[in-house]
């Protein structure tokens, strides 16, 4: 049920009302409003008409006992031997929530061979590894591994889980959320912690320009996932964890799923791995212009990507969108060029070192997270810097 | 074979802009589509159906008007379509919209094969196929780009891997969500929407469900709370340029000198 309440006065103008919720989710009825089913409960109701809707706050429901879940866990994500960096990332902000609120961080890994990796996260400050070891999980399965991550929290009871948003991450991370019945919030690209140990989880909400500073107030473990390059990896420590291989008594490792084959993908050069990026957005008029981004791209040695519109047409390999729902990443140097600069977007490329944007529209928001704005053409200011550039390495 | 796709309507354009003076959302024109992933959910759904034989039936959660996203759906060759509709499924987050769909599906009872897209273009997160599967109780397998062989009891799919196909077999039930490349969406069809003008939309409320508990729905239901929603933090001390293309060239030839990128 919603948790708006209406009370309505007399002669309101209720078209007006209804167009108060971005949602559409204010109905007319027989006798007055209605909060539908398309409430997500934005509070833009209360908030312009609080003498209208309001909002129960304090619903009688039980509280859990937040003081039985101790730890920040991380999920370590591997493939073929090697730790995914995106889980080295997690336990330095695993580490940062823990010392403020004196908590121990753990990382569960599961999979075959693993005392080379679990001694590699010892490196990064991990008070306990939780290694779970046997053939079923060589390859990843979602039941054997659900299974096991279901094991490690009922013994281990962490307040928090944080999971890679890997291609691992994201199919395993919502299955144990759904197991223990707790929240679980996607592609955060900040998180704090606060005294009672709940997390702050920020994230780009609604596929628009806002963001949304979610919590888990009453749900334990709290889960976030976060793609890898939003967090920093942190210096490596002499170790002082311990591992501890799990015993698999009474865990129930079937699958229904068989796995056939793993077969190689062509190597593409990884967009997340380069210095320098030239983007392509919607600027970009027709495929053809794309010549003239990559002339830059090679001018300047960096590699070209695109926007989601730009992959959404089919001119880029989708490994090469940049965006919260493409790559994240952080090169020492970006260039967009007609890119209007979503939230979306600025959330895979806001940590670049330096940021020009290219772009004819002043009030566009890519300016506001680039430390050059360039406001202009992108069909004649490339051009022409390419040029420039072409001549000064003549010179030289 | 019996098919299940889960579908959502969304938002035409994910502009979304924030009221500085009131800190609210604003949200311009109201037009609604399904979710461009799920089309090809949809697709695979009708070419598995043309290929095998077999009922598909779309089910979708929201407010009565979603109803256009499940006619929608009609004209690309889905047969049936179910709404989950109620008052008491308002402002569920991923668990609670995952548990509803479970019920939903439950009700109706378990197909062979559910198909969902990799996710949806305004809540972004991917997440909810995969706690279907959970609650259901069935494996699932995510970036599925290819459907390499249907067997009698199971199917080999093709998992898109970062650096890997994965060739794997999952027997029924189960639930995959597709990647964008698994098949080319057909376009609605005018023949199929006069076909299926008359047809009727199902319509499940909290009362049809195998759990009526409400507190399992909807905001009640939903252990996430947004605190609240703010605009971006803009970045401090940046230069904006105003000025000729031959000038603005210049200068980012100068300054790209002097950050050493040449």
């Amino acid at each position: 049920m919603s948790n708006i309440n209406i009370n309505l006065p007399v002669g309101q103008n209720l078209d007006e009302l209804v167009a108060l919720c971005p949602f559409n989710a204010i109905e007319k009825t027989a006798d007055g409003l209605a909060i539908g089913s398309g409430c997500r409960m934005c509070r833009v109701c209360i908030k312009r008409r609080p003498e209208v809707f309001s909002s129960d706050a304090g619903t009688a429901v039980k509280k859990i006992n937040k003081g039985e879940w101790r730890g920040i866990a991380v999920y370590a994500d591997h493939l073929h031997g090697v730790i995914h960096p995106v889980s080295f990332e997690l336990i330095g902000k695993a580490r940062e929530m823990a010392a403020r609120t004196s908590q121990p961080v753990y990382c569960l890994i599961a999979g075959l061979d693993l005392s080379n990796m679990a001694g590699q996260l010892l490196e990064y400050g991990v008070d306990k590894v939780f290694a779970y070891e046997a053939p079923a999980l060589e390859h990843f399965r979602i039941e054997p591994f659900t299974a096991v991550f279901e094991n490690f929290i009922r013994r281990v009871r962490p307040s928090a889980v944080l999971v890679g948003g890997t291609s691992i991450g994201r199919s395993l991370a919502p299955r144990i959320a759904a197991r223990f019945r707790t929240g679980l919030t996607a592609d955060c690209t900040l998180l704090d912690i606060s005294p009672g140990t709940d997390i702050d989880q920020i994230r780009p909400a609604y596929g628009g320009n806002i963001m949304a500073h979610i919590q888990t107030p009453n749900h334990r473990p709290q889960f976030a996932t976060v793609r890898y390059k939003i967090f920093n990896a942190p210096e490596k420590t002499a170790p002082y964890g311990e591992i501890e291989y799990c015993a698999l008594d009474g865990i129930s490792l079937a699958s229904k799923i068989e796995v056939l084959e793993i077969k190689a993908k062509e190597k593409v050069r990884s967009v997340e791995d380069a210095s320098a990026i030239i983007v392509a957005g919607k600027g970009v008029k027709k495929e053809a212009d794309l010549q003239m981004i990559n002339e830059l791209a090679e001018a300047l040695g960096a590699m070209t990507a695109g926007t989601r519109p730009l992959i959404e047409q089919g001119w880029f390999d989708p490994r090469l969108q940049i965006g919260l729902s493409g790559r994240t990443v952080k090169p020492s140097l970006i260039i967009t060029c007609g890119v209007s600069g979503s939230v979306q977007f600025a959330a895979g490329m806001q940590t670049a070192d330096t940021i020009i944007a290219i772009n004819s529209d002043p009030d566009a928001p890519i300016f506001n997270i680039a430390h050059y704005a360039v406001v202009g053409d992108l069909y004649q200011v490339v051009p022409s810097l390419i040029a420039r550039i072409r001549k000064g390495g003549q010179l030289i | 074979m019996k098919i299940f796709v889960c579908i959502k309507q969304v938002p035409d354009s994910t502009r979304v802009d924030i009221d500085p003076e009131t800190m609210t959302l604003k949200r311009g024109g109201v037009d609604s589509k399904i979710n461009p992933f799920d089309l090809y959910a949809i697709e695979t759904a009708v070419r598995l159906k043309e290929a095998h034989d077999g009922q598909i039936c779309a089910i979708s959660m929201g407010p009565p008007q979603s109803e256009a996203a499940l006619r929608e759906a009609f004209m690309l060759g889905v047969d049936d379509g179910v709404l989950l509709s109620d008052r008491n499924f308002a402002g569920a987050d991923v668990l609670a919209t995952s548990y509803a769909l479970s019920q939903g599906i439950l009700s109706l009872g378990l197909p062979d094969v559910i198909i969902c897209g990799r996710q949806t273009t305004d809540g972004d997160t991917g997440q909810v196929g995969p706690e279907i599967a959970e609650f259901l109780d069935i494996p699932h397998v995510a970036y599925v780009r290819r459907i390499v062989a249907v067997e009698e009891q199971s199917m080999i799919l093709e998992m898109d891997m970062p650096e890997t196909i994965e060739v794997v077999r999952v027997s029924f039930p189960f639930l995959m969500t597709v990647e964008k490349g698994i098949f080319q969406p057909r376009l609605p069809s005018l023949r199929r929407k006069m076909a299926t003008a008359e047809r009727q939309i199902r319509r499940l409320g909290l009362a049809d469900l195998p759990d009526t508990d409400p507190a399992h729905y909807g905001l009640k239901g939903s252990p996430t709370q947004v605190v609240r929603i703010f605009p971006p933090e803009h970045s401090a001390g940046h230069e904006t340029w105003n000025d000729t293309p031959e000038a603005l060239s210049e200068k980012l030839y100068n300054r790209l000198g002097e950050l050493k990128f040449l």
